[in-house]
C-alpha cells in the first residue's frame, strides 16, 4: 500500500498524542519578543529558535520591510528569471558579495533551496561529491540529484577527507568537498583549517555552508571560514538569512565568475517564485546590524558560554566545545519526551530531535542561544535543567 | 585481486555483532529486512567496509544493495 511507509511515523504521532506532548510542531500562538512567546498556551522562553542575533525582532529590520510593503506589494509573484528580480533583490546580491569581499552572488527564496540547489548543480555526471557524513538535509537531497559520484568523508575527519582523495587519484582534481561551519544539530564547528589543506595538497573545490556560523563566527561575522582564516580556500560559501539576520532565504557567494553562468541552471532558484519585497528589505538592514554592531556577536558568546557551562557544570552531556548551539544528548526516547515538556512545564521551549535528524542513534534536546537573551533568562534555562535533575528525570551519569 | 566468496566471508564476521536475531547469515540475507540494520548502522557497516579493504564506496550504489550478496558484489567491482 502506498502509505504503509508512514506507518511508524503514524504510530510515533499517535504515541506523543496518548501522552499528550506536541514536541513537534509546537504552535506560537503570540510573541512576545525574540526570546519570549506564548507556546501551547504557556508563556516560555524561547530557546529553540535560531534567531542568533534577535534580528527578527529588531525594529529596524521590522520598518524596512513595512517600507518595502508599501513600495512593492507583498510578494513578486514570479521566478528571478521571469518578473521576479526587482532591484531590492539584485542589491541584497551586491551587499551580500561585498560583505563576503567577492564579485558574485546569487539570493534564493529559501537557504534549503540554496543549499540544496547548489549542490544539485555544480557537479554532475563524472565528478565525485566528498561530503561530511553528518551534513544537512539539504546537502543530501542537493547530491543525491546531482548524478555525481557521492562519498562521504568521516564527520569533521579531516585524516578521513585526505585518505579519500587519495584514493580517487587523479579524479580528485574535479572534486567537490562539502563541509558545514557550524553543524546545527550539536554546535561543534567544523575544522576547517585542515579540511583548506587537504584540499590544497589534493585539489578540488571546496563549498562551505554557512548557515549556522554566519553572523556567529568570525572577525566580521562572515562564519567559520572567516574565523579559521582559510577563506580564500574556499571556492563557494552558502548560506541562510533565516537565523542570524532573522528572515528566510539564502544565498551562494563566490569569487568564480562561473556562479552567474549557474545561476541559469540551478532548479531550484528557476522553477519558484522569489523572495517578497518585504523580506529582502529587512534581511538587508539586517546585514548592515551584522556589519556594523559586533556586540551583536559578542552578546551571543556571552550567552553561549553562560549557557553550555551552566549545562556542563550539572554534569549534562553537551558538545565539545560552547556555541550558539547546546545540544544535550540522551539515549532513551521516551525519558527525552517526558524532560522535553517539563521543560515546557518550567518556561522553556527548546527542540526535540529525534534519529535520523540527530547525527547518531541519540535523542537530543536541542538549544540555540540569541544575543537577545538576558542573563536572567539563560539562568533560567539552566534552573530548569537542574529540575530535570533533581525531579530524577534525567540521571547525568546516564545520560548518552 | 579478492574473489568474491572472499568479501562474503568478510561481511558475515563483520556483521556478527549486529545479528542480534542469530540468523545464519548468507547471500540472499536482507540487511535491513532480515537482520534490521538502521539507516545509520548500515553507513556504519560501510565504513568498516571501507576502511577494511581501502576503498571508498559510493552512496549511490545503495539503493541497488538489499542483500549480502548484492554489497558483495559491489565491493568486488568497486575494489577490481
Amino acid at each position: 500500500m502506498l502509505f504503509d511507509k508512514f506507518q511508524s511515523m503514524a504510530d510515533f504521532q499517535a504515541e506523543l498524542r496518548d501522552r499528550g506532548v506536541a514536541p513537534f510542531g509546537a504552535v506560537t500562538e503570540e510573541l512576545l519578543s525574540a526570546t519570549e512567546g506564548v507556546v501551547q498556551g504557556k508563556r516560555v522562553i524561547l530557546a529553540g529558535t535560531n534567531n542568533y542575533l534577535g534580528l527578527s525582532s529588531d525594529p529596524r529590520c521590522i520598518k524596512a520591510a513595512k517600507d518595502a510593503v508599501e513600495r512593492w506589494g507583498t510578494g513578486t509573484t514570479g521566478s528571478r528569471l521571469a518578473n521576479g528580480s526587482f532591484v531590492e533583490h539584485q542589491a541584497l546580491e551586491d551587499d551580500i558579495a561585498e560583505f563576503y569581499g567577492v564579485e558574485n552572488a546569487i539570493v534564493f527564496t529559501t537557504g534549503y533551496s540554496a543549499t540544496m540547489g547548489m549542490c544539485a548543480t555544480l557537479a554532475g555526471p563524472g565528478d565525485v561529491i566528498l561530503l561530511d557524513a553528518d551534513s544537512h538535509a539539504s546537502i543530501y537531497s542537493g547530491v543525491k540529484q546531482s548524478g555525481a559520484e557521492v562519498i562521504r568523508f568521516k564527520h569533521s575527519n579531516p585524516e578521513d577527507l585526505a585518505k579519500r582523495m587519495r584514493r580517487l587519484g587523479d579524479r580528485a582534481k574535479q572534486t567537490l568537498i562539502i563541509a558545514e561551519g557550524i553543524y546545527s544539530m550539536l554546535g561543534d564547528v567544523a575544522p576547517l583549517r585542515d579540511i583548506a589543506a587537504v584540499k590544497r595538497e589534493y585539489g578540488g573545490y571546496l563549498f562551505v555552508d554557512e548557515a549556522h556560523s554566519m553572523g556567529a563566527l568570525g572577525e566580521t561575522g562572515r562564519g567559520a571560514a572567516q574565523a579559521a582564516g582559510i577563506e580564500e580556500d574556499v571556492d563557494f560559501f552558502v548560506g541562510t538569512f533565516s537565523k542570524s539576520l532573522g528572515a528566510i532565504g539564502g544565498f551562494c557567494v563566490s569569487r568564480h565568475p562561473e556562479l552567474q553562468t549557474i545561476r541559469y541552471c540551478i532548479s531550484a532558484y528557476i522553477f519558484t517564485a522569489s523572495s517578497a519585497p518585504s523580506i529582502i528589505a529587512s534581511t538587508r538592514e539586517a546585514l548592515r546590524i551584522i556589519r556594523t554592531e559586533p556586540e551583536l556577536r559578542d552578546k551571543l558568546w556571552h550567552n553561549a558560554n553562560l549557557l553550555y557551562d551552566g549545562l556542563q557544570a550539572l554534569g549534562l552531556p553537551v558538545g565539545p566545545t560552547a556555541s550558539p548551539v547546546v545540544a544535550v544528548e540522551m539515549e532513551d526516547r521516551s525519558a527525552t519526551i517526558e524532560c522535553w515538556q517539563a521543560l515546557m512545564d518550567a518556561g522553556v521551549y527548546v527542540n526535540l530531535v529525534v534519529p535520523p535528524a540527530s547525527p547518531s542513534t541519540n535523542f537530543l534536546l536541542r538549544n540555540s542561544v540569541s544575543a537577545a537573551h538576558t542573563s536572567a533568562q539563560i539562568k533560567h534555562i539552566v534552573k530548569a535543567y537542574a529540575s530535570l535533575i533533581s525531579t530524577g528525570l534525567v540521571n547525568p551519569t546516564k545520560t548518552a | 585481486m579478492t574473489e568474491y566468496q572472499e568479501y562474503l566471508t568478510f561481511l558475515y564476521s563483520a556483521l556478527e555483532s549486529k545479528n542480534k536475531k542469530n540468523l545464519t547469515l548468507s547471500e540472499t540475507t536482507s540487511l535491513v529486512a532480515d537482520i534490521g540494520l538502521s539507516s545509520l548502522e548500515v553507513m556504519e557497516f560501510i565504513e568498516k567496509i571501507e576502511d577494511h579493504f581501502d576503498i571508498s564506496i559510493p552512496l549511490n550504489i545503495l539503493p541497488d544493495v538489499n542483500t549480502i550478496g548484492d554489497l558483495a558484489t559491489k565491493v568486488k567491482e568497486i575494489n577490481l
